[in-house]
């Protein structure tokens, strides 16, 4: 079976409405994945439709905010979570947000260091 | 409005296998509300990545978890050879298909003890652990390992399995098959089991799909998605289906999970009817440079594998999103209005791997 599987590179005051969009379409969300980069931060939003996968690539500065897509996609909170509780990411309006109580580890953002 | 109060449940529990710690806001009896916490375990197997050769790695990717070892390995080899362009031959790819298979036995047989155990009916775990040991046994005859057994390596796998070998194994699943009839009979019809089961911790499929649920959880609310249907491994060559069920309790989980085993004993006697000859593995030259993001269907639903190459032989990230990951949300969504005495039978129907999640 072909199936798509495709990196979609986007400005983050595009995203949100993208993200509907996707919801909109029936694009079911399948992993939110962060990554240290230089400048920040690299999120990748994979969402499925049938087997075709299609990721949203935004690119985060170290304190730069993104918004939460738990609005959208309720499941999406404990990936956010975890995003924001190992790396550190900065996420707003994040529901229900633990607040650095899902991850009972002794040190905070552990994977904030690159290295 | 009833008084509220909370329970803690787990991280040690006896019927967790696994440590997972849930705050349980209770009406009464009635669970209202769910608040999960994790990282009890937690070894941040992910960050090794940037300090470990990629094929090293191979061996850290296997032991994420016991049970989704081999697919683990699997899962993160074909993600490593997708971006390094290398083509896997085709005796490898089947190798791999039915040692994933196995596992897939393994987990589900596993499954199915605990389940009984949980329900109180010892000689149904007994009977479910005894055919486990058959399953076990095949992976040791064939790797040297009955847990995990690591056989797969960037550009194929490292053992070949004999032509006595797999004979052997074809027989060892028609005997499996014949010796699970009983068990799925009793899991299926028993009243026992039927009463504890039936109706509880409804998912629907709107709901199933809403919440992110993946494999077994996702497929009992009735949704076809089972991703060996996009033809990795070997199983563009094999016929697949997914198997579901209607109802989304925890009946149609296990009625699912004990189908997919009839399916499992299938596809490993396809494969080896169809295994070809040739090479197991390929050399590999240069180091990844690039990304992507594989998907497997392990025995507990879909994962998915990303890695990120930057030209040297570490790369800069390994992301491994696990089932469990994504059926934590779907479950804390269903124990919502049940029971506390049901709580621990209906974490267990999601089959929970937290030190999959804990990577």
């Amino acid at each position: 079976m072909d199936c798509k599987n495709i990196i979609e590179v986007i400005e983050i005051q595009d995203f949100y409405q993208r993200v509907i969009e996707m919801k909109m379409h029936s694009w079911r969300l399948a992993q939110i994945c962060a990554v240290r980069i230089d400048s920040g931060y690299e999120m990748s939003y994979s969402f499925c439709k049938d087997y075709d996968m299609i990721t949203l690539r935004l690119l985060v500065g170290m304190e730069e905010k993104i918004s939460s897509i738990t609005q959208i996609y309720p499941c999406a909170f404990l990936q956010e979570n975890e995003a924001s509780e190992l790396f550190g990411v900065q996420i707003e309006s994040l529901d229900p947000n633990y607040h650095h109580k899902l991850y009972r580890i002794e040190k905070e953002t552990p994977f904030k260091e690159k290295g | 409005m009833a008084k509220r109060s909370i329970i803690p449940f787990g991280p040690q529990h006896p019927v967790l296998p696994e440590p997972i710690h849930l705050d349980l806001v209770l009406e009464d009896e009635t669970v209202v509300e769910a608040v999960p916490s994790i990282g009890f375990i937690h070894r941040g197997l992910e960050k090794l990545v940037e300090k470990k050769d990629f094929k090293q790695y191979v061996y850290i990717a296997e032991r994420v978890c016991g049970i989704c070892s081999c697919g683990h390995g699997m899962g993160y080899c074909e993600a490593v050879e997708h971006v390094m362009n290398i083509q896997v031959p085709p005796r490898a790819e089947y190798l791999r298909t039915i040692w994933i298979e196995m596992s897939r036995i393994h987990s589900h047989l596993l499954w199915l003890g605990l389940l009984a155990d949980a329900l109180g009916f010892e000689s149904l775990f007994m009977e479910s652990w005894r055919l486990r040991e058959k399953i076990l046994s095949m992976m040791d005859a064939t790797t040297g390992g009955r847990i995990i057994f690591s056989v797969n390596c960037v550009g194929g796998v490292l053992k070949d399995i004999t032509p006595e070998m797999l004979r052997e194994i074809s027989q060892t699943m028609d005997d499996m098959e014949r010796e699970l009839k009983p068990i799925m009979e009793t899991f299926l019809h028993d009243y026992t089991v039927q009463s504890r089961l039936c109706g509880l911790g409804v998912l629907t499929r709107d709901q199933a799909i809403l919440y992110g649920a993946v494999g077994p959880m996702l497929r009992a609310s009735g949704v076809e998605y089972d991703v060996r249907m996009t033809g990795y491994g070997a199983y563009g060559d094999l016929e697949v289906a997914p198997i579901t069920a209607a109802d989304g309790d925890s009946y149609a989980r296990c009625e699912v999970r004990l189908k997919e085993l009839i399916q499992s004993f299938r596809l490993i006697r396809e494969a080896i009817g169809k295994i070809p000859e040739g090479p197991i593995a390929v050399p590999v030259k240069g180091s990844p440079s690039g990304e992507y993001f594989m998907r497997i269907e392990q025995p507990r639903g879909e994962a998915i594998y990303y890695v990120k190459g930057n030209g040297t032989k570490n790369l800069d990230r390994f992301r491994l999103r696990t089932p469990t990951t994504s059926n934590i949300p779907p479950m804390l969504e269903t124990v919502k209005g049940c029971q506390l005495a049901d709580v621990p039978l209906l974490v267990l129907t999601i089959d929970p791997c937290i030190s999959c999640t804990e990577r």
